[in-house]
């Protein structure tokens, strides 16, 4: 059914005037230009649609577009703030945590939001964390150890 | 639809068609800006290849240096390849050469891969040749690029030309460095028509600022804030999205389709030619939905073969073998053996499910047919398009955007042949973007196959003869490296060409394609044999090996790895694993836990030594290696595409299983120092160990011989039970 829906992308308010049942990958990626979420499966089960809603990640292609009225949304174009990169970007660049860069964004954004619920985890608890994300490269081993890296200068910036 | 695989390789372009023509060269060239700046040859460019450049790989590619770099009116160089960068790695190593042999800045060298109108032929980005073959090239066009600007300064400088020398993208002299000229005001940003009548020498390993070092890769920026794009993030001007009417199973026919209904609703373009049925919208979503509402039905395919029967059925089917190598008598061998073992090992059908979906997106536009493809093999494919689209290869254009992961299965493009044939007939811009069902449907799997191996031991607990049968993976990796009196490889069938044929679906490359079958079998029987010799794996390798290079990375592996000797099965859950492939060595060792009440294995650590000659890019190859060794955790536990009657049963990662985080051990990489040696493979070689290290380090454990890969749960379970 055709609605207006309001939220905020990035940072800037957008009105759409849509059917709310469409996918909001969909409307992400061609209505609103936005293509750093990539379609993977198409049904939640690798993580490379992730965004973020209210600073959690959630498979934008299991969202109505409705489901995101009101929400501040963030895509992987909108992490890097006033011209710099957000420590785990700069962590996924410095310790090689990406090959073919598909599934990135969805690394990235799920690491943002891992690390806002628990800004202390244990190599553990990302591995768990990050289990429903998949990367068919194999950077496994370097994304843990980029996230760990974020996390150690995320704490130091704050404090 | 022809074999994508046969087309591939049967569209070898031929020297003479007009992209390749010297004017059609040079006209490209200078279309890229800045003119021609010309001189008189100094003979022939054919006669300046230095490396021999036969056979498909390499026939086709120019000789001139002007198709490889462009030395810009700033002074910056671009480097021009065909090659393209799906995770791999060479848009950061191949400036790295470019930089190291023009003597220019690294940071000054910008690359353009796999746009067929702005790079040199190339016949596609696959086994491992990038670094060995292309980084020849590549090199051998600075050397010589570097040489004519030596003479064109000599001549501006008055200076004798043995008295120059170049350094950060110039010339100077030697005698009084002050005196120097850039590249840029040599030429001006013009192509340069002069070449060399011989080669200087190549830049030596002692030389090398550039090469051998790591540096980050150039593409990290773009993947990390979501700039970098893929073939699907192509959006173009009225663009439409279209989902094509895809059979239920391989070998079904379109027997019947109502496209009344969608084509009465608006904005939709129903295009049917045949059994080509498609749906265009301006939103992807509303396409697939229309898609799906429409009727149509099959008839089902003749009863085919399954996942269980295929194994016999290839067997049963299988041509006439090719005998890869053979030495000494098999007869006097089984004479001289007092043990003999006759194993069988078996390997399923492996999807390359890149995380990236085949995506092409199509303008045509003024005659002209412009295609963004996630493709591996970009002029294979622009002469496939043109062909099937009867348009002359230079009037189709592929340009290609980064790859998400490829594996050997992005080098068939169906989805850009759909794309642009949409195209031309909507004279609009069209995007085809397959869904996870349509990728997983359409792959061109690593095919099943079986190997045979009869191998015997004296008492002496040496080997005494191999006789060694591959059907249908192929002959990469099956011709055995150890010192064996008697001995026989034979292969029947491969994973490419007319053999295909015998598979209820396409096959084709599949990350180091047949290496990881062949090793899987050679390497789990040489286990077994040292079981039956009571022999240490590694002591009974090295008792079986002569070639100093295996010799080298298997120490290197075991000094890593802490190796201590024990005859299998020890109970430790340790397995070695050793391949050649691309060039390279490979030793890997494992630890593994089995749970011997439900067969689940889990690996604890693995270690990898690797001789790939000179490294261009340590991080990248040691980025490569761990990518190899996760990745080959799938295909050793746990993926196998289930089939029956042409249908795919497996078609996302609820049922097929990729490796997670939570699978991925402790990994340690050795780089065996061998600068003397010119760079060998490294996207390929460590994944072939794999299913190997691993099974051989179950057996270790349990004193299971899984004889089937992937070695699922249930299969280590039925090994423990049946007592094998």
């Amino acid at each position: 059914m055709r609605e207006t829906i309001q939220f905020t992308l990035n940072g800037r308010k957008v009105t759409l005037d849509t059917d709310g049942d469409r996918t909001l990958l969909w409307v992400l990626r061609s209505d609103l230009g936005m293509t750093g979420p990539k379609y993977g499966c198409g049904e939640g089960l690798c993580g490379s649609c992730t965004v973020l809603i209210n600073d959690e990640a959630m498979p934008s292609c299991q969202m109505r577009t409705t489901d995101a009225a009101g929400a501040e949304l963030v895509t992987i174009e909108g992490l890097a703030g006033n011209g710099r990169l957000h420590p785990l970007q700069e962590a996924f660049i410095e310790k090689g945590a990406f090959q073919c860069g598909y599934c990135t964004p969805g690394m990235i954004l799920k690491a943002y939001s891992l690390l806002k619920a628990n800004p202390n985890p244990s190599a553990e608890d990302i591995v768990w964390g990050l289990e429903d994300n998949l990367c068919r490269c194999g950077a496994h081993v370097r994304i843990v150890e980029a996230i760990q890296s974020a996390a150690r200068i995320l704490k130091g910036g704050a404090s | 639809m022809t074999h994508p695989d046969q087309d591939l390789h049967q569209t070898a372009e031929s020297p003479n068609t007009p992209s390749m023509t010297r004017r059609g060269f040079l006209k490209r060239m200078s279309a890229l800006g800045g003119g021609i700046l010309l001189y008189y040859t100094t003979g022939p460019a054919e006669l300046l290849a230095r490396t021999e450049r036969a056979g498909y790989i390499g026939s086709s590619i120019p000789v001139d240096f002007n198709a490889f770099l462009r030395i810009g009116a700033d002074n910056r160089v671009t480097c021009f390849t065909g090659k393209i960068e799906m995770g791999q790695g060479p848009i950061t190593s191949l400036p790295q050469m470019l930089a190291e042999e023009l003597e220019v800045a690294y940071e000054d060298v910008d690359i353009v891969m796999g746009d067929t109108d702005l790079c040199p032929w190339d016949a596609g980005t696959w086994g491992s040749l990038t670094t060995r073959y292309f980084g020849v090239f590549l090199r051998e066009a600075a050397c010589e690029a570097r040489g004519v600007l030596k003479e064109m300064a000599a001549e501006r400088l008055k200076v004798p030309a043995d008295r120059l020398e170049t350094a950060n993208g110039a010339v100077f002299d030697s005698n009084n460095p002050g005196r120097k000229i850039t590249y840029a005001e040599l030429t001006g940003g013009k192509v340069i028509e002069r070449h060399l009548k011989e080669l200087p020498p190549l830049q030596p390993v002692s030389e090398f600022t550039v090469m051998g070092r790591s540096f980050d890769r150039r593409d990290g920026e773009e993947k990390v804030t979501g700039k970098a794009q893929f073939a699907a993030d192509i959006r173009l001007p009225g663009m439409l999205y279209a989902k094509l009417l895809r059979p239920p199973a391989h070998g079904a026919r379109l027997k019947t389709i109502d496209t009344s209904a969608a084509e009465k609703i608006k904005g939709v373009r129903v295009i049917r030619e045949g059994d080509f049925v498609a749906v265009l919208h301006e939103r992807p979503d509303r396409a697939e939905q229309v898609l799906s509402q429409m009727k149509a039905e099959f008839d089902p395919p003749t009863k085919g073969v399954d996942d269980a029967s295929i194994f016999d059925y290839l067997v049963n089917n299988a041509p006439s073998p090719n005998i890869v190598s053979s030495g000494g008598s098999l007869e006097t061998g089984k004479k001289s053996a007092t043990e003999v073992l006759e194993e069988a090992y078996l390997n399923s059908y492996v999807a390359h499910a890149p995380m990236e979906p085949h995506a092409a997106t199509a303008r045509f536009e003024d005659g002209k047919m412009t295609v963004w493809a996630s493709t591996q093999a970009p002029f294979p494919l622009r002469d496939q398009i043109a062909r099937i689209l009867n348009l002359s290869p230079d009037k189709v254009r592929i340009i290609t955007p980064f790859v998400g992961g490829g594996f050997g299965g992005k080098s068939a493009s169906q989805q850009a042949v759909e794309a642009a044939r949409l195209a031309k007939i909507t004279n609009r811009p069209v995007q085809v973007a397959w869904n996870r069902a349509e990728e997983f449907f359409y792959d061109t799997f690593r095919p099943a196959a079986v190997v045979k191996i009869d191998s015997g031991l004296d008492s002496e607990g040496r080997i005494t003869f191999w006789d060694y049968h591959v059907y249908f993976a192929g002959e990469r990796g099956s011709d055995q490296f150890y010192d064996i009196p008697h001995h026989r490889v034979a292969a029947y069938g491969n994973w490419m060409g007319s053999s295909t044929s015998v598979h209820p679906f396409a096959v084709g490359p599949w990350r180091a394609p047949a290496a990881n079958t062949n090793t899987y079998a050679r390497e789990l029987q040489m286990n077994l044999m040292a079981a039956r010799a009571k022999a240490d794996p590694v002591a009974f390798r090295l008792k079986h090996l002569k070639d100093q290079r295996m010799i080298g990375v298997l120490k290197a592996a075991a000094d890593m790895f802490g190796w201590t000797p024990a005859p299998p099965p020890s109970g430790r859950g340790l397995g070695v694993a050793c391949a050649i492939d691309a060039g390279t060595y490979v030793a890997t060792m494992a630890e593994v836990g089995v749970d011997k009440d439900n067969g689940r294995v889990e690996v604890k650590r693995v270690v990898c030594a690797q001789d790939m000659g000179f490294v261009v890019n340590p991080d990248g190859a040691r980025m490569q290696m761990e990518g190899c060794i996760t990745m080959g955790l799938g295909y050793a536990l746990a993926e196998e595409v289930r089939f029956k009657n042409g249908e795919i049963l497996d078609r996302n990662f609820d049922t097929y299983t990729l490796p997670r985080f939570s699978w991925v051990p402790k990994i340690e990489t050795v780089l065996v120092d061998n600068p003397g040696l010119s760079p060998q493979g490294g996207g390929e070689p460590a994944v072939s160990n794999m299913g190997a290290v691993i099974a051989a380090a179950v057996h270790d454990a349990v004193g299971a011989k899984v004889d089937q890969l992937p070695m699922t749960p249930d299969r280590v379970k039925a090994a423990i039970q049946s007592g094998a």
